[in-house]
């Protein structure tokens, strides 16, 4: 067997060492190692951003970093947000504004959208079309991607948003 | 008893939140590459560098001593297992791993399986391959040529020709032509692109050695075809054959054909006893798998003086690649090309198509249309610009001169399809209000006086899809019929089947809302299954938006066999007249006193409890649905843009889409599948293009050179609807996937090509890239 080292890292809140070849993927080692399957590969070019991965905060593509490189850090993934079974601001205004349809895209770009938000709680439609514009999605065409940011970006500031979509909630 | 509204239990029309969301927001999807097995294995492909070669040899010694590596499988391997080569849809036949020799860059040599990933790949990297160049064709036209080496040796035919395919009526098409005043003539290529779902091809092929069963987990727009498939192919009895297509990311096309990945994982699998999965690369993905379009069409309108459309005269060359790997019903070699007379009253049409093999990578599907019906709509929405140009008459005024009237449906078009509904100035009057066509004009005319540019391009689509009818659309031989099994519990809880597959249309949610219409039972009260051969009824899957014209339709067909059943029950139970008896407001109501009602919840239960003599217990029915036409969706789409005359870059200013998809089951999923498939049609239209080099190097053949739109140039959408049912579809849906992606290529190269008009430009061909239009103004001498 190659050569190992160990890795130690937070995700979502929760220690996790193991002993991985220098070459493995933060990608990788969080699907394959930790069964974290919420982060996605969808390109071998750093192009798609559906690994997208936030360490220390900074969206990360992790299919870009070794595992080694996160050794130390604090990693969110897709399986951290929310608590309890429920959802946070980002996921519910994904759900309610139907900025999703086959999903693969879906946590990366919670992921950078949360980290925008962060920074800044009420962006413009075009902020948030550049920050989101590392990560590609094939099937929504983006316009409902903006407005399930929108929704979350007024949720967290008012405590409460109402969905536009479709003629509204259903 | 108080009347349930539709909207209290999200049924028809109501933008009802999905189902299937609760687990993709939170990380819980499961894809297949997320399928992790015990003692599961991986598999890695070696691929060709070259386009077209002679396999002299291959070593597999160093490969076999990579350390996890447990085999290496070859062609040769699968030749004596009678694997080395599998049918096509389009009978043809396909190189599982090559045998002799290798016919594109990029095609399937040999597999190497090991115990991880990364020794997997080591392994691949380590086989050796002995290769002697062959000269390469990439031209079809040249392909067709007399010199040209002929690439498929393994044919009876010495030529590279495929097939020769014809619609219409040649002569009389002909004779109107010669008759006419005005002829208009336009070449175009429809390129060569890739659907590129986000997930690329996956499986876990996993033997049960005891119980002698394949299961196979696999990216698969059509599981039960597979299954079929499998069967025939590899000889494995069917019922020892599941497939299970669990989460999709995405499909449009990519995931219809079966992959030498697929085939080669299972050998793999029955070899060594343990589960293998195979995970496709975004470069195998799109070097390999499944290409779109490519078609190489000369097409021609006579029309009168005035403005009357005629007749239409098409010649097409596609270029299939190394196989005719085409995924379409097998009668059809062209697809449902002849829908290429489009929203118009043609006296006469005739089109022929041939199809030719190149060193390229096989095909070609249909991304996101149902076979072929993209490139005929672009080719008539393109060419009746040319003609509007010709004649210097508006576009929007020259297409409502010869739509089909409302009235002449059922319409029967010259190239021999019945349509079975339309209003196509309706949809077009309300676009052309939204856009506000008029004031456009003006605008238009004083940037063009300030030598300004700025493009209004129009496009009225007709779709066709939904495929059966079964007699006249197969998978090979299977007629297109699809099926939806509805099983109603004891405390009016329902689970329902369905034969079509999800690839992120919603169909969880959306199938819940035609049965909760039907049967009047909440949505939040079903679950609708998919995917899963051993459970699901048979079905064809789902592309072509055959989903709800079919499989909606066996839905609402479905629950109607059960109502019937219930209406019994529910007479037993009022102790009335089945017959005295009506459902309305979702319950079964005695006529002339709607208070003594049942709902289906009663019913339900009593079915369990309670049936009336001589009535089987239970509440279940199946429904196989062949349909008796296709349905024909249209709209009008339009879109304004600004070029900038220093760079040629265009932008999308505004886009307006009007969608006629019938009736509407939850109008925000369909809006989400326009704007998707609109960014599909303008990723075609401005940036994608999988292309070779002389030598056969495809260019094109990952993410940094075959482009996907970003949010940033993705334009803005401003959708809208008219509503006109299909007369034969149950619930009168037509279906909405494919739509923007067939009907809006050409209305953002007409836009272009508008814009570029006043300075001679009639066509450039797609992608239209900003180095293209900086070229025709350096040509027209208007640079900055
Ligand atoms: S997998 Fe595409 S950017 Fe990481
Ligand atoms: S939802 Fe499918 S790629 Fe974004």
């Amino acid at each position: 067997m190659a050569e190992t080292v160990t890795v130690k890292v937070t995700v979502n809140g929760v220690e996790h060492e193991a002993r991985v070849e220098p070459r493995m993927l933060l990608v990788h080692f969080l699907r394959d190692e930790l069964d974290m399957t919420g982060t996605h590969i969808g390109c071998d070019t750093t192009n798609c951003g559906a690994c997208t991965v936030l360490v220390d905060g900074v969206p990360m593509k992790s299919c870009t970093m070794f595992a080694v490189q996160a050794d130390g850090h604090d990693l969110t993934t897709v399986e951290g947000l929310g608590d309890n079974g429920g959802l946070e601001p980002i996921q519910e205004g994904f759900h309610q504004e139907h900025g999703l349809q086959c999903g693969f895209c879906t946590p990366g770009m919670m992921l950078v959208s949360k980290a925008l938000l962060a920074e800044n709680p009420d962006p413009s439609e075009a902020e948030i079309r550049r920050a989101i514009s590392g990560n590609l999605c094939r099937c929504t065409g983006y316009q409902n991607i903006v407005k399930s940011v929108q929704y979350a970006a007024k949720k967290i500031r008012t405590g409460s948003a109402e969905s536009t979509v479709g003629g509204g909630a259903s | 008893m108080s009347a349930t509204k539709a909207q209290d239990i999200g049924g028809l029309g109501h933008s009802v939140r999905r189902k299937e969301d609760a687990r993709f927001v939170r990380g819980k999807g499961r894809y297949v590459d997320d399928v992790k097995l015990k003692g599961m294995c991986y598999l890695a492909l070696v691929r060709s560098p070259y386009a077209h070669a002679r396999l002299k040899g291959i070593d597999i010694s160093a490969a076999m001593k990579v350390p996890g590596v447990l085999a290496v499988i070859t062609g040769k391997d699968l030749e004596e297992a009678g694997l080395a080569w599998m049918p096509t849809l389009s009978h043809d036949q396909q190189m599982v791993l090559a045998t002799g020799k290798v016919l594109f860059q990029g095609q399937e040599v040999a597999a190497v399986v090991a115990e991880s990933r990364f020794a997997a790949a080591d392994g691949a990297a380590a086989v050796r391959v002995d290769y002697e160049e062959l000269p390469v064709v990439i031209d079809p036209h040249a392909a067709l040529g007399k010199d040209a080496p002929v690439l498929r040796e393994d044919r009876d035919e010495k030529s590279n020709h495929i097939f020769h395919w014809e619609a219409g009526d040649r002569d009389a098409t002909d004779a109107t032509f010669d008759a006419s005043d005005v002829v208009v003539t336009q070449d175009m290529v429809y390129q060569r692109c890739h659907p590129a779902p986000l997930e690329c091809c996956a499986c876990v092929a996993d033997w049960d050695t005891v119980n002698e069963k394949m299961t196979i987990y696999m990216t698969s727009q059509a599981p039960h075809a597979h299954r079929t498939l499998f069967a025939l192919v590899a000889g494995l009895p069917e019922h020892k054959i599941r497939i299970i297509s669990p989460d999709v990311g995405g499909g449009f096309g990519n995931k219809v054909p079966i992959y030498p990945g697929y085939v080669v994982s299972a050998v793999a699998s029955l070899k060594l006893g343990r589960p293998v999965k195979w995970t496709e690369e975004r470069s195998g993905n799109l070097q390999s798998t499944g290409f779109a379009r490519d078609y190489h069409m000369h097409a021609e309108l006579a029309a009168s003086k005035d403005g009357k459309i005629r007749a239409l005269r098409v010649k097409t060359l596609g270029d299939h690649g190394a196989f005719n790997a085409a995924a379409q019903p097998s009668k059809f070699p062209a697809g449902f090309y002849n829908i290429c007379s489009g929203s118009y009253d043609l006296e006469n049409a005739f089109v022929e198509v041939d199809g030719a093999y190149t060193n390229k990578a096989p095909g070609g599907i249909a991304y996101r249309c149902s076979f072929r019906v993209t490139e005929a709509s672009y080719l008539i929405e393109r060419t009746v610009d040319v003609l509007a140009d010709e004649l210097g008459m508006d576009p929007a005024e020259l297409r409502k001169k010869n739509f089909i009237a409302p009235d002449k449906f059922p319409y029967v078009t010259p190239l021999g399809w019945t349509y079975d509904s339309g209003n196509y100035a309706g949809a077009m009057d309300r676009a052309l209000e939204m856009v506000g066509y008029e004031d456009l004009l003006k605008e238009q005319e004083e940037k063009r006086g300030r030598g300004e540019l700025m493009g209004i391009g129009i496009s009225s689509f007709t779709e066709i899809v939904g495929a059966g009818p079964g007699k006249q659309c197969d998978i090979a031989g299977i007629e297109m019929f699809d099926s939806c099994e509805v099983r109603i519990h004891p405390t009016g809880k329902v689970l329902a089947r369905i034969g079509v597959q999800t690839q992120g249309q919603g169909h969880e949610t959306t199938f819940a809302q035609i049965l909760a219409e039907e049967l009047g039972i909440p949505v939040g009260d079903i679950t609708v299954e998919h995917g899963d051969t051993d459970t699901a009824p048979y079905g064809l899957g789902t592309y072509a938006s055959r989903s709800t014209p079919v499989a909606g339709a066996a839905t609402a067909v479905a629950a109607r066999k059960v109502r019937a059943k219930a209406q019994k029950i529910a007479a037993h139970l009022l102790e009335v007249d089945e017959a005295d008896l009506e459902w309305k407001d979702y319950a079964f109501r005695v006529k002339g006193a709607p208070d003594k009602a049942k709902t289906m919840q009663d019913v339900a239960f009593a079915a369990y409890t309670n049936v009336p003599e001589g009535l089987e217990a239970g509440l279940e029915a199946v429904d196989y649905y062949d349909p008796p036409n296709m349905t024909y969706p249209f709209g009008t789409y339009i879109c304004v843009v600004d070029i900038d005359k220093g760079t040629g870059d265009w932008k999308v200013r505004k886009f307006v889409a009007v969608d006629d998809c019938g009736t509407v089951i939850n109008p925000m999923v369909v809006e989400g599948q326009i704007h998707g498939g609109l960014t599909e049609g303008f990723a075609i239209s401005k940036m994608q293009l999988i292309d070779y080099d002389e030598g056969g190097n495809i260019t094109g053949g990952n993410f940094m050179e075959y482009l996907i739109p970003t949010a940033v140039e993705t334009p803005h959408y401003d959708t809208d609807k008219t509503v006109t049912p299909s007369p034969h579809h149950p619930i009168g849906a037509k279906g909405v996937g494919e739509s923007p992606n067939v009907g809006s290529p050409a209305a953002f190269v007409n836009a272009v090509i508008d814009a570029l008009s006043p300075y001679g430009v009639r066509h450039i061909d797609m992608p239209i890239t900003s180095d293209k239009v900086w070229k025709a103004l350096r040509d027209a001498g208007i640079q900055d």
